[in-house]
């Protein structure tokens, strides 16, 4: 089997496996979990789109 | 102006004792040999199921993307980083070793990918070993 993923694509699944266990594993009530992992989701996407737009400006 | 504490004056903290458990000793082992597994063994099974679900998928994931699989070795610093971090994936590498899986050619940027996959799924299954043995510890909840 060969998967082909887009770059997007590739990092978004990264952050989501990633933001799930760091907030299970950085926090200790399931609220704070779920904050911190969305928290984490949103800054590992948001870097990743403003990453992206960056490199777009030093390009064009 | 206020004064300034001593540091040499200072009380000495009290140390909570944590004592070490057959548990403490069994819950990472088995979080470290199959993801999510040292928290369940815990009765700990949402956490355990949802770390199963994000570790397995990534490390596999890795694979389908035709990933390589780092092998003992003492030559390039990275490669044998990339051994370690492999490693902690436990069951799931020697499964693959065994199996002769990710050992192929990078010839495309996504197997690249994939071999980062791998090696954060390797790195993430320790954080959820730790975190394991941290609960059986009883320094968390």
């Amino acid at each position: 089997m060969n998967l082909e993923l887009s770059h997007f694509s590739a990092a978004l699944l990264f952050a989501v496996f990633v933001s799930v266990v760091f907030g299970i594993t950085q926090r200790n009530t399931p609220r704070e979990m779920v904050k911190y992992g969305t928290y984490c989701l949103t800054l590992f996407v948001g870097g990743v789109i403003l990453a992206g737009w960056v490199m777009w400006i030093l390009k064009h | 102006m206020a004064a300034k504490s001593n540091p040499q004056k200072a009380e000495p903290r009290e140390e909570t004792a944590y004592p070490l458990t057959v548990m403490a000793v069994v819950a990472p082992a088995a979080g470290w040999l199959v993801p999510g597994l040292g928290h369940m063994v815990q009765k700990r099974w949402i956490r355990g199921f949802l770390l199963m679900a994000s570790i397995v998928p990534m490390f596999l994931l890795g694979l389908t993307m035709q990933g390589k699989i780092y092998s003992p070795n003492a030559g390039d610093i990275l490669d044998m980083l990339g051994f370690i971090g492999d490693l902690g994936a436990g069951g799931l590498y020697m499964l693959s070793k065994s199996m002769g899986w990710g050992e192929g050619a990078i010839f495309r940027a996504t197997a690249d990918y994939g071999t980062k996959f791998i090696v954060a799924a390797g790195l993430l299954n320790v954080i959820c070993a730790v975190d394991a043995f941290h609960i059986a510890l009883r320094k968390k909840q």
